[in-house]
């Protein structure tokens, strides 16, 4: 039942890729819309040649209470913008007509989903090219509401494992995701406080020991020094809030893209990747 | 199964038995959390069970509630009001007159001694009127233990007496800019602490919302003011009420009224929301059931004010009490199956009944129950003099004094 519920996807192949060429996989994150629609599209388009192996775009949501400051800020320019669900996967469908191997994970919190409503949501986004999602406040008790529908389409549905998610309540966190599993690396919100890396070894080494997926680490990652040292203990290494920063500081005083907005986040995903890369050399 | 979006509306046996093993009421409710506090989630869950049913825990929250909290609560007979509305006989249940001026002490009197049992050393929580605020600052003054308040910017301006308040019992208050600065945003803000602080801090949710178990708990701690009614009401005269009206923020006053009542099918109940500007004016109200459609938020499912898209809207109040987005998620439920009716009362109508009641019993009223008894004017008239009418008077008005004369141009 459950292999027939997990079809070979974009993530799979890509992570499969990934390991024959020993290195870590680079998640990025920005979020759809963010300073604007064209802007942000541009930012997409570029990110794999800019070394992304997997693209988590967000989906603004105006009360983003897993966030911190940098992706509350981004969710809000991007409303302010005018972004919507419908030109979020809109978005994606654009970037698909250019770019038809790159995953793209959607993430972001579950109402704008459910009044959607769920399941018209679920099916416009496997048809726009969406490989997996990750919807924050949706937890294992509530898989029938969101989770089993979107296996249903062969979307994977990505969970977050926690510090706090014990030995006692892993199985039932791992138990219907696919794609990977992404580690929180820190009790808090996006872009607080750095990961002990120690800490993050032995969690990582624990949550591999219950599944065989990938497991990718991200929250409080900024610097390509951390990406190298975090990537040394996982399958891959998630960076958002250092982005979405980047691409604050770029904008003019209207508030608008300013002439580097989309170089300037291309080069700091150039330069994360290659610290990544820098990890990879060393194993 | 597919998410829900409609639920059953057909009367269930017993409106008092919810919410099932997994936090709903019918569609309403649930758990909605990151996975950073289900785990704390669950474990507050089983702490709460265990307190429940623990007679030591309930004999020294009785206590506290008698000794500290100065309960019970008089129900007192409005007459003057009732001779001014020719029409039902007016009780209030004055629970204005608890330790620090509302029904809010009730909860945070419960939900501390559960801190306490749980081991918890640090307690955040947020505050819209900043009444929930001044009760959390004094239970952990009473106790000992550090707290931190989160507060919209706009209600630590429309508020000022209660922030005053609350930094003299030691808590320190945190303003949130986020946002339109209300309660919605605080209550986002005191959820990124504690999933950031999940081991040793304790989250005193201040209504009748949020994840499974808080709504339930918060009821059952405020379940003293209706079990208190109903034996007042006993003793004056000699039968249950009639009729029963109470504000409505996230619910947590409300349903303490109104849940003993609720399989006594003689009782009609009314929550009042907040019309603000008028239901018709767009992102001008805070009458989520009125004007709002079901969704997800902070933990759970239940009526909310959002746009097409799905994003919250801030909504507007007078009473920062009341400016919230959504309710409490049992509120939904007794809302689609018939058995409360929510109605909409105006700025403009509760200044009116705070002007009224000052005058004529009075009683300064907070802007909350204010909301309530707009309602009582309207309804008390067509009900007949027999008809005995209980109106939740929880919360004074010491805390709105400065805004309220604001708004009527008095100069202080
Ligand atoms: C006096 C008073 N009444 C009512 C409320 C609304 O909350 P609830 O609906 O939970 O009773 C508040 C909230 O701050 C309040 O201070």
């Amino acid at each position: 039942m459950r292999s027939q519920l997990r079809p070979e996807t974009r993530i799979d192949r890509c992570f499969e890729a990934l390991k024959r060429e020993g290195r870590p996989a680079f998640v990025t994150f920005v979020t759809a819309g963010d300073p604007d629609y064209e802007t942000s599209k541009a930012i997409l388009l570029g990110l794999p040649e800019a070394g992304a192996d997997v693209i988590e775009i967000g989906m603004p949501f105006s009360d983003p209470m897993a966030d911190g400051p940098a992706v509350q800020a981004s969710s809000l320019r991007a409303l302010k913008a005018g972004q919507t669900m419908k030109r979020t996967l809109q978005l994606v469908r654009e970037f698909r007509a250019k770019d038809n191997l790159t995953p793209i994970v959607l993430m972001g919190y579950y109402n704008p989903i459910y009044v959607y409503p769920s399941e018209a949501f679920l099916d416009e986004a496997r048809d726009a090219g969406i490989d997996g999602m990750i919807i924050v406040d949706v937890p294992p008790e509530a898989d029938e509401e969101l989770c089993l529908p979107a296996i249903q389409r062969g979307l994977s549905f990505i969970r977050l494992a926690t510090p706090t998610t014990d030995d006692k309540r892993l199985p039932a966190v791992l138990a219907n995701t696919s794609g990977f599993v992404y580690y929180v690396s820190i009790t808090g919100i996006t872009g607080a406080a750095a990961p002990v890396v120690s800490d993050v070894r032995a969690q990582v080494a624990r949550i591999k020991r219950s599944t065989p997926l990938p497991v990718v680490v991200g929250f409080g990652v900024r610097t390509p020094e951390q990406a190298r040292v975090i990537a040394d203990c996982a399958d891959g290494v998630v960076v958002g809030s250092a982005l979405v920063e980047t691409i604050r500081t770029t904008l003019g005083t209207d508030g608008r893209a300013g002439p580097d907005t989309v170089s300037a986040v291309h080069r700091i995903v150039h330069n994360l990747a290659a610290g990544l890369r820098g990890a990879a050399a060393r194993v | 199964m597919p998410a829900p979006t409609t639920s059953t509306t057909q009367a269930p046996n017993s409106f008092r038995a919810g919410p099932d093993d997994h936090g709903f009421f019918g569609l309403y409710g649930g758990r909605f959390v990151a996975e950073t506090l289900m785990p704390l989630i669950h474990e507050l869950e089983s702490a709460y069970e265990a307190a429940k049913n623990d007679a030591g825990f309930q004999a020294e929250l009785r206590d506290l509630l008698e000794h500290y909290g100065g309960r019970p609560s008089p129900l007192y007979f409005a007459e003057r009001l009732t001779e001014h509305l020719k029409g039902a006989k007016i009780y209030f249940k004055r629970d204005e007159l608890n330790h620090t001026g509302s029904h809010k002490i009730n909860n945070c009197l419960g939900q501390i001694q559960l801190a306490r049992r749980m081991g918890k050393t640090r307690i955040i929580a947020e505050t819209g009127a900043g009444q929930h605020g001044v009760a959390v600052a004094t239970v952990c003054a009473r106790f000992g233990l550090p707290c931190e308040i989160y507060m919209g910017a706009t209600d630590v301006a429309r508020q000022a007496p209660n922030v005053a308040r609350m930094h003299m019992l030691g808590a320190k208050v945190n303003s949130v800019t986020a946002g339109a600065g209300t309660l919605k945003d605080s209550m986002n803000e005191a959820l990124r602490d504690w999933v950031t602080n999940v081991r040793d801090t304790y989250y005193i949710i201040g209504t009748a919302a949020g994840p499974h178990p808080y709504p339930a708990m918060v009821r059952d701690f405020q379940c003293v003011i209706g079990n208190e009614v109903r034996a007042q009401m006993q003793e004056r005269e000699g039968r249950l009420p009639d009729t029963l009206v109470a504000a409505i923020g996230g619910g947590s006053n409300a349903i303490g009224l109104f849940h003993p009542f609720l399989d006594d099918k003689s009782v009609k109940i009314y929550g009042v929301e907040a019309a603000g500007h008028g239901l018709e004016v767009e992102n001008g109200h805070a009458a989520s059931m009125n004007g709002g459609r079901p969704g997800v938020l902070h933990g759970n499912r239940t009526y909310l004010l959002q746009n097409e898209d799905g994003q919250i809207l801030e909504g507007h109040s007078i009473s920062a009490g009341l400016d919230y987005p959504g309710v409490g998620p049992e509120h939904s439920w007794l809302k689609d199956t018939g058995r409360v009716t929510y109605v909409p009362i105006t700025d403009k109508e509760a200044l009116a009944a705070f002007q009224l009641c000052a005058k004529l019993e009075g009683i300064i009223p907070a802007l909350e129950p204010s909301h309530a008894l707009a309602y009582v004017l309207k309804l008390a008239p067509t009900l007949p003099k027999d008809n005995l009418l209980v109106m939740n008077m929880c919360g004074r008005g010491d805390k709105d004094v400065f805004a309220v004369a604001g708004y009527l141009g008095m100069k202080i």
